[in-house]
């Protein structure tokens, strides 16, 4: 039984990483249609520039508790930055063109950003610092639940109370929502669309940022490769919940986080990797619009 | 074109090198190494004037592109070369001269360039294929790298089970590649076919998704079950294909495997050309164009998309047994998902379903990494770049699809092509 | 003598919506039948009904080729596809054409049922094939000089003009060698000489090549030249049914255009 619930944290805690990371996929295709290929990428950087910006302060002494904000905050920043630029250099000349043309071209900006972060900086891994402070209270069930399983957890869930009363109430929240349905209506009762979807990069930016430092900082290292394979996952994820809908990216991340780790557990850890997307193919050959989406109605 | 507003100009080119040294900051002026949990820190100033001049002048440059590309998209592209060799009196000669570098370039050129050439051909072999399901049937092929391991896999294990049945019988291992190509065809056809059954009903993103899918589990398999497939490890010495039972040295089998390349790159050509002009081809595009429209025309939409992915996956399988042979080794490392965004990347940015698009295509994409080694760093970055850039000002790709054209007598019912 | 096309208490149900209201519609060989009634009345719903884009929710569907009363067939359910091979074609009110192909292979996608070529066929180029591809050829350039359209023979469907597209999908349509045709629209975004046209061709299709047609339109005065007898739907259900002179008069009918 402890075995079971140490699995299942786990795999609750992975869920709660992919749903940082696929609530940026789920957003972003909800209003253009497009599945961002580079979002890794931006979790990639931004974890990497709070590495950077961390350790420059820990080297200088400042306590450890305000380098974890301060990195924190400068890795949701530059991912803002790298998110809403990617967009106007790569998506925004393709609003209008096939899907394929912009699929291709998030691709090449994957592989751009990667290289990027590859020559800027290093191609091997560098260990990364664990910032997140040691909560005593934990001590006793370290075993199923320790002190960076539990930060990210709760940041997990403040990010999506947040983010439900955002889309929820804010006039952003209902522009974005009126900009998924049609754009074009969207348009017309005065949403300017282009800063909508600003904002979902920048908050899809955000959110995978701070699943990147917090994933590098439980696992101990990070390098340029780490949006690729995560990226993956969540997009996964997304599509596993029905994608475009934000409620079915969170559900499918924790549906493919306790696949994992219960399949590594009890089945096979050499095929971690292939439940992902076994779980995936039978919920969409059950489900072709994945958990929470909706049935297409053919528009004639 | 119009007047420049040069003051706005300029002040934009400012604002884009000001915000680029702020969003380049961090990863490209300093710069942490953790040792033994000490960071040191470098900073690199002089990246921030090389930032801020680069991105200045960038910005000029892509917003009088942009520009430009929105100014001409109406007006059709002049194509002068295309016009040119549309006439016999130059395509003639651009023919025979093609066919004497082609069939001198063994003979011509190092082991290495042929062994360069070979991958060329393996990847046109590839991109036709692919161009099948993606560029005329339209559906987003994310795993196509899947059967391509199952055209390898079918001659590396083929050898693996039954090189010492062979060698006990006394015959030459040589002529397993020969069984082997056929086998792999098929058995990748009837791969693609069974793989596509299920997915059938699912549209769009979420097809492309479980491609993707199933090209990873197809990859964790050869490296997992190395009771079956050999694992990570990957099966090496494979024999070279046979030729009258002779000796074949690495180099001579260079210059060999690369005829069978050539042979086999001329027949997919004519097949899938033969496939354009045909009652399957057309069926494909207009679901591509349209699918509602399509089967409302009374094309059978399953039936198209089945036929689609099992001939796409069978030039995989050819591919495949090649590449063995060519290497004499293969490991589940040559099948990741990257190989099947390589080949897709070499339709698209060639021209979907334009079949001179993929042969340039190929060429670009195997050549150009292979002799810019020393811009080795940068080549993956360049080709990153390419790839957006190309999308953003040429979208039909290289050498966009060409449609057919019919003559007729105005008078007369002959059709005259 | 039996209609060919007979639609009995047909339904179509989206959640709690009744888009199509128990209507009951038939068509005897040969007629030109119009169907009319406000925006968002269910017209194209019905449409996509009957050629097999959506399976009705309640209700059936006859069809026969002949006015024999032996071949009805029932063909609620099945595939558009099957449908069209069956006789039924249609043309879509927000067009639908094959964008990057060419006029002339629009055409011949139409004829794909007649095409008796296999995938080996066509793989090598076998001499049926070829001689096949050379009729199919023929066959649709003379569609296209039926309607009207052999200047255009090797232009992109995406580059024709707007009321050229428009028939372009009647003579797509014609190509799958219907007996019943659904025009969805047809006039829509013409001018009044284009509409002129289309009326010529509309009657060309009936008289000469025997094809009877059931059409869809808001241009009142084509649907009172052009057809025999008019149905009128609104909120789903039928309000109306007669020649053009009764539902013209029908106290119903002014009602549900105009409103109370």
């Amino acid at each position: 039984m402890e075995y079971f619930i140490q699995l299942f944290m786990s795999g609750t805690v992975k869920g709660s990483i992919y749903a940082l990371i696929a609530l940026g996929y789920a957003m972003v295709y909800g209003i253009i249609q497009l599945i961002n290929f580079a979002h890794g990428e931006i979790y990639m950087i931004g974890a990497f520039t709070a590495l950077i910006i961390g350790a420059t302060m820990a080297s200088a002494g400042v306590p450890t508790g305000l380098v974890l904000v301060v990195a924190l905050i400068s890795a949701m920043v530059w991912a803002a930055a790298y998110g809403v630029t990617l967009e106007k250099i790569a998506y925004k000349p393709l609003r209008n063109s096939p899907r394929l043309s912009a699929l291709i071209s998030a691709i090449g900006m994957s592989i751009f950003l990667q290289n990027y972060v590859l020559l800027a900086q290093t191609s091997n891994f560098v260990p990364y610092p664990n910032w997140v402070p040691q909560f005593a209270f934990l001590e006793d069930i370290k075993g199923i639940l320790n002190s960076n399983q539990f930060f990210i957890l709760l940041t997990t869930a403040v990010v999506m109370v947040l983010f439900t009363l955002m889309i929820r109430y804010t006039k952003m929240g209902k522009a974005m929502r009126a900009t998924a349905q049609d754009k074009a209506m969207a348009q017309l009762v005065g949403i300017n669309v282009n800063q909508v979807i600003s904002v979902t990069f920048v908050l899809g930016s955000v959110t995978a940022a701070l699943g990147g430092v917090l994933i590098c900082s439980y696992m101990g290292q990070i390098n340029y490769y780490i949006g690729f394979i995560a990226g993956i996952k969540a997009f996964v994820a997304a599509v596993l919940g029905g994608i475009g809908s934000i409620p079915g990216a969170v559900l499918g991340s924790f549906v493919l986080g306790w696949t994992e780790s219960l399949g590594a557990g009890y089945l096979s850890s050499d095929y971690e990797d292939a439940f992902a997307f076994v779980i995936l193919i039978i919920i969409l050959l059950v489900r072709p619009s994945g958990l929470l989406g909706k049935k297409e109605i053919k528009k004639v | 074109m119009h007047n420049i507003d040069w003051k706005k100009e300029l002040k934009q080119s400012t604002l884009a090198a000001l915000w680029f040294i702020f969003l380049t900051f961090p990863l490209m002026v300093m710069k942490v190494a953790i040792i033994q949990g000490q960071a040191t820190i470098t900073w690199r100033w002089y990246n921030v004037p090389v930032v801020a001049v680069t991105f200045f002048i960038l910005s000029f440059v892509w917003r009088y592109m942009l520009e430009r590309r929105n100014f001409t998209q109406k007006k059709e592209s002049k194509d002068i070369l295309g016009k040119l060799l549309a006439q016999p009196k130059y395509s003639r000669p651009a023919i025979i001269a093609l066919a004497v570098f082609l069939l001198a370039f063994p003979f011509a050129f190092s082991m290495y360039q042929t062994n360069v050439m070979i991958s060329v051909l393996i990847y046109i072999i590839l991109g036709l294929g692919l161009n099948i399901v993606v560029g005329y049937g339209g559906l987003l092929h994310l795993g196509y790298a899947a059967f391509y391991a199952m055209g390898a896999y079918s001659y590396g294990l083929f050898f693996t089970y039954m090189g010492p049945k062979f060698i006990e019988w006394g015959i030459n291992t040589g002529l397993m590649f020969w069984i082997a190509i056929p086998a792999a065809a098929i058995l990748s056809l009837v791969f693609g076919f069974i793989v596509c059954l299920p997915v059938i009903r699912l549209r769009g993103d979420y097809l492309a998704i479980v491609t993707l899918a199933f090209g990873e589990i197809t990859r964790m398999f050869l490296q997992n079950e190395g009771q079956i497939t050999l694992g990570p490890s990957g099966v090496s010495q494979i024999p070279r294909p046979w030729l009258l039972g002779m000796k074949i040295t690495p180099v001579f089998a260079a210059k060999y495997v690369y005829f069978i390349a050539l042979v086999l790159v001329i027949i997919s050509i004519k097949v899938v050309k033969n496939l354009e002009d045909s009652k399957i081809g057309r069926a494909w595009e207009a679901m591509r164009d349209d699918d509602i429209a399509a089967q409302s025309m009374g094309i059978d939409l399953t039936r198209a998309k089945l036929a689609s992915f099992a001939v796409g996956a069978l030039w995989a399988g050819f591919a495949g047994v090649l590449l063995a042979a060519k290497t004499t080794f293969i490991n589940p490392e040559s099948f990741t998902l990257w190989e099947s965004i390589i080949i897709l990347c070499v339709v698209v940015l060639g021209g979907m379903g334009s079949i001179p698009g993929v042969i340039v295509g190929s060429v670009l994409m195997i050549m150009l990494p292979e002799y810019f080694r020393s811009f080795a760093e940068y080549r993956m970055l360049i080709f990153g770049l390419a790839l957006v850039l190309m999308m953003i000002f040429r979208q039909g790709g290289i050498i966009p699809r060409k449609r057919k054209q019919h003559t007729f007598e105005v008078e007369g019912e002959g059709a005259v092509k | 003598m039996k209609p060919i096309l007979d639609v009995k208490d047909m339904s179509m149900v989206f959640g709690g919506l009744r888009a199509v209201d128990k209507v009951n519609i038939h068509i005897d060989k040969g007629e030109i039948v119009a169907l009319i009634g406000p925006n968002g009345a269910g017209k194209t719903t019905f449409f996509n009904c009957i050629t097999g884009v959506y399976t009705p929710t309640e209700g059936e569907i006859l069809i026969s080729r002949s006015d024999n009363s032996g071949d009805q067939k029932k063909i609620n359910g099945l595939k558009p596809n099957v449908i069209n091979n069956m006789g039924l074609a249609r043309t879509f009110q927000n067009i639908r054409l094959f964008s990057s192909m060419t006029v002339l292979e629009n055409v011949m996608i139409g004829r794909h049922h007649a095409l008796k070529s296999s995938i080996l066929g066509s793989i090598f180029r076998v001499k049926s094939t070829r001689e096949e591809e050379e009729r199919l050829i023929h066959e649709s350039y003379g569609i296209l000089k039926k309607i009207g359209l052999e200047k255009f023979v090797n232009e992109q469907a995406q580059n024709l003009p707007y009321g050229a597209q428009r028939r372009l999908e009647i003579a797509r349509a014609m190509a799958t060698d219907p007996f019943l045709l659904l025009l969805d629209e047809p006039a829509a975004g013409m001018n009044p000489q284009e509409t002129r046209e289309l009326v010529d061709t509309i009657n060309f299709i009936r008289d000469e090549e025997n094809i009877t047609i059931l059409l869809i339109e808001h241009d009142m005065s084509l649907v009172m030249t052009l057809s025999e007898r008019i149905y009128v739907v609104d909120y789903g259900q039928l309000i109306a049914e007669g020649a053009p002179e009764e539902i013209k008069a029908n106290p119903d009918v002014i009602k549900a255009y105009l409103g109370e």
